[in-house]
């Protein structure tokens, strides 16, 4: 009996398995009943698909076409093109390919960091801790905003600053939700039981506490996706995040701080904002989905 | 009380000098020599003369002894001067602009405060009707749309194609200062600062008017045959405002974040600005200056919302 499986000790009776589905199926249920969360997702997958495979099929983002500068929305440019004559849609195209990119990229990023050191506080002493969510106060004290320009100020401009900058941001709010969630797993049986049977850190955070953070991982996930390309467009829009002539949903938006742009080529910068609140919209309704689909309250309706 | 009060003072002021010691490593990692701000590109320097210069301004000491040098004149007042070449002191141009960025966020916090309750409560108790789901569909653009758009989309609106409002700025230049002429001025973007917010503030105080609503002491007021606009007004707001004034508190420290937008687009010379326009340039001391003075102020509004908390919720246990 020395070597104990822990897997086999703990299985539930085998009568049992066949009556209930797993806490995540029925998440997954209530998330797909939810109208809402359904119209964001496929909304959401439409403009994903479009900006993914439409470059593919329409025009160049940097091809300048000299005979059309400014020209308004019509045949031949269906969004209209911009001040040296490229194409609008093209550029909202691939201008939503790098502003999704920076968005997925980070948002893997800072949940990842953000998971970690909020399982090292738990796991890795009192110490540990202790330091972890002073720098976690520390960051959360400033708006996001001003430390990303004081970051941004260091790096300069560019895709991956960008994306260093939102990542390095973002995780302090994880970090605590996740440390709350193992504070508390910490003292439950199973994981007593597990620690007993000698099991290292390692082990207990991604056997124990990943799976029992995953409903948090995914709502921030998800919700952060909205935010990143906010901080990214905001970054841009000031000119500060992606520079041209890389196409990104803020960088267009910058052409509109020029007062004859906004006045008079209202097209060259409003398709632009529109894509982002449609996304950010999407995404926010899938995420607010998700959350009131992991909670566990929804259980006792 | 005065004990938590004065606990919660000393932690915010180890945070800002934690904050202090934060900006001056991240902007001593910055690319490019501080000492280069002080040289005449036109004119050439031996490495001796540079040395000196180094010396002079303290850059040749260890990095913890320049900060201690930069806290000792920040604690009396010094922060430094611009590197622009009107080089004029940080302290005198962060002076300059709170004004214009306390006048902007409060009264852009007023007006959403006063909508975003009346919009929430009415939300809550016609769960379910048109209204409710108009303001829930107003609210969900709101928190979605950046401040960048809606004040760019705000400008086009109503400055450029409708003409109700001037594009910019903060007073009409070289006209004597008039009270209509601020207020025109101010209108546009306080309204628009007020959007996003008030969004926040009406789905906060929905979800808890909904929530409040559900409690025993409301079924009670009824049992009893209170009128149902006195349960609202008396029984319900009062005790659904307390989480909202936790949000109002630290959104109005936050909220710097979308002001610096609303200032840049409508060239209201405020901190946002100011931070905004030194980053651009690269102007360190004044980035430094600027981002203190905003921490300070977001500490500053978290301690008071922790107060006014333990005020107003006797349930709050004060230790």
């Amino acid at each position: 009996m020395t070597d104990l499986n822990v897997e086999t000790a703990i299985a539930p009776a085998p009568r049992r398995k066949v009556a209930r589905r797993g806490p995540i199926v029925r998440a997954l249920g209530r998330f797909g009943a939810n109208r809402y969360a359904m119209t964001g997702l496929a909304v959401f997958g439409l403009t994903l698909a479009a900006v993914v495979l439409m470059p593919f099929v329409w025009k160049d983002p940097n091809g300048i076409d000299l005979l059309a500068i400014n020209k308004p929305p019509g045949a031949g440019h269906p969004l209209g093109t911009d001040g040296i004559g490229r194409d609008v849609l093209a550029r909202l195209l691939a201008g939503g390919r790098v502003s999704l990119l920076v968005a997925g990229v980070s948002t893997l990023l800072s949940t990842a960091l953000g998971f970690f050191i909020g399982a090292l506080a738990p796991f890795g002493g009192r110490f540990a801790d202790a330091a972890i969510m002073r720098v976690v106060d520390l960051a959360m004290t400033l708006p996001p905003v001003i430390l990303l320009l004081v970051l941004a100020s260091i790096t300069g401009p560019g895709i991956v600053p960008t994306i260093a900058v939102i990542s390095l941001l973002s995780w302090p709010l994880l970090s605590r939700m996740v440390r709350s969630r193992l504070l508390e797993l910490r003292e439950r049986d199973f994981i007593i039981f597990a620690r007993g049977a000698g099991a290292g850190p390692w082990h207990l955070v991604m056997r124990h506490g990943l799976p029992n953070t995953i409903d948090i991982l995914v709502v921030y996930a998800t919700l952060q996706v909205a935010n990143a390309i906010l901080l990214e467009a905001g970054l841009s829009f000031l000119g500060l995040g992606v520079p041209p002539p890389a196409a990104s949903w803020g960088n267009m938006l910058n052409a509109a701080r020029s007062t004859v742009v906004l006045q008079s080529y209202p097209w060259q910068w409003m398709f632009a904002g529109g894509a982002i609140v449609l996304t950010v919209v999407c995404i926010n309704l899938i995420g607010d989905g998700l959350r009131d689909a992991f909670d566990p309250r929804a259980d006792l309706e | 009380m005065l004990r938590y009060t004065l606990k919660r003072l000393a932690a915010g002021a180890a945070m800002l000098i934690a904050l202090s010691m934060l900006v001056f490593i991240l902007l001593r990692l910055a690319p490019g020599d501080p000492v280069d701000a002080y040289i005449d590109p036109m004119v050439k320097m031996s490495a001796a003369d540079m040395a000196r210069l180094r010396a002079e301004l303290g850059l040749d000491k260890p990095l913890p002894v320049q900060y201690l040098i930069w806290l000792r004149d920040v604690l009396h007042g010094d922060f430094g001067r611009s590197l622009q070449r009107t080089g004029e002191p940080v302290l005198a141009l962060i002076g300059s602009r709170i004004g214009p960025t306390l006048l902007l966020m409060l009264s852009g916090f007023g007006i959403a405060i006063i909508f975003g309750l009346i919009a929430g409560v009415v939300s809550a108790v016609k769960r379910g009707s048109v209204r409710d789901g108009t303001l829930l569909a107003v609210a969900a653009v709101g928190v979605s749309s950046p401040a960048f758009l809606t004040a760019l989309i705000g400008l086009y609106l109503f400055s450029v194609v409708l003409h109700w409002a001037p594009s910019g700025g903060m007073l009409t230049p070289a006209m004597p200062f008039s009270l209509h002429d601020l207020l025109s001025h101010l209108i546009l973007p306080a309204l628009i600062l007020a959007f996003y917010q008030s969004a926040l503030v009406t789905r906060y105080m929905r979800s808890s008017m909904l929530e409040v609503l559900t409690q025993d002491y409301i079924r009670t007021a009824r049992a009893k045959g209170v009128r149902e606009n006195r349960i609202v007004s008396h029984h319900a707001v009062r005790n659904a405002l307390l989480p909202v004034v936790t949000l109002i508190g630290s959104t109005l420290g936050l909220a710097v974040g979308g002001a610096i937008f609303i200032e840049s687009v409508f060239n209201w010379p405020g901190m946002g600005l100011l931070l905004v326009n030194a980053v651009e340039l690269r102007d360190y001391p004044v980035i430094m200056g600027s981002t203190l003075v905003i921490g300070a102020w977001v500490i500053v509004m978290n301690i008071a919302t922790d107060l006014v908390y333990a005020v107003i919720d006797p349930r709050v246990k004060v230790s």
